[in-house]
């Protein structure tokens, strides 16, 4: 089962909304909550990424019957340095983004505390990409 | 500790209906950082007290089945705010007090921080 969610750049009025989604389809497929809880975290986190970070982007939700695939696709600009970017409490996030109560640095070190695979791969002026799995 | 009793100590200002009364919340954790409240709160019994009255706040606490939500300094969100609260069941309340305020008082009546695992 598959689900593909567009997400605008900086239009934070339907960020979430993907997020929201994936997590109402998990519930309905009657997946344990715990999963779902990661899951939604995972979504979201990646959700608000694209929508503060990039020129905008997708986000993918795969349900299998041994793993959930999200992967967030965004249309660049990229990521100068990943390890630095997933370091806690890096951010490059602006004033504004701040006072939405986002850009603490915490976004990617949490998708990946919560995924059972991580796997992050940007090209600087390109294209980033995010897959992330959970176990059933 | 009750949400009445919430509503009492820090004379909350309900801004959902209806409210659940007879919920039960024993902890509590307080911040304006929202990927803060993703990463430290694993107990949907907690309550969330903050300053930050957008739209972010309630897609937070929906992610984690968060159920009330504590606007602390006065802060009170946009009527279709309110309302994304209302349709996701999650309560929210104004107080006056400050942050600081806020949790001393949920403290001093029996309520307590998130583990710290």
């Amino acid at each position: 089962m598959k689900f593909e969610y567009t997400i605008t750049t900086q239009n934070f009025t339907t960020a979430g909304e993907a997020s929201s989604n994936t997590k109402k389809t998990l519930k309905l497929l009657g997946i344990d909550s715990k999963i779902i809880r990661r899951a939604a975290i995972m979504a979201y986190e990646a959700e608000m990424n694209i929508a503060i970070h990039s020129r905008g982007g997708k986000i993918q939700l795969e349900i299998e019957a041994h793993r959930i695939t999200i992967v967030a696709e965004d249309q660049g600009p990229g990521i100068a340095d990943i390890d630095l970017a997933m370091k806690e409490g890096y951010s490059t996030a602006s004033h504004e983004i701040r006072e939405m109560g986002f850009g603490a640095g915490m976004g990617l070190p949490n998708m990946k505390r919560c995924a059972d695979s991580f796997d992050i791969s940007s090209t600087p002026g390109g294209k980033t990409r995010v897959v992330m799995t959970l176990n059933l | 500790m009750e949400l009445e009793k919430i509503i009492q100590v820090l004379d909350c200002q309900p801004l959902t209906q209806p409210l659940e009364g007879g919920k039960s919340f024993e902890k509590a954790f307080g911040s304006d950082l929202m990927s803060d409240v993703l990463a430290f709160i694993h107990d949907d019994e907690t309550v969330l007290l903050t300053g930050l009255t957008n739209q972010q706040v309630i897609r937070t606490a929906e992610m984690i089945d968060l159920k009330l939500i504590l606007f602390v300094r006065g802060k009170i969100p946009s009527e279709e705010i309110i309302g994304l609260a209302e349709s996701n069941r999650i309560t929210l309340l104004s107080t006056k007090a400050s942050m600081f305020e806020a949790a001393g008082i949920l403290f001093e009546n029996g309520m307590r921080g998130i583990d710290q695992t």
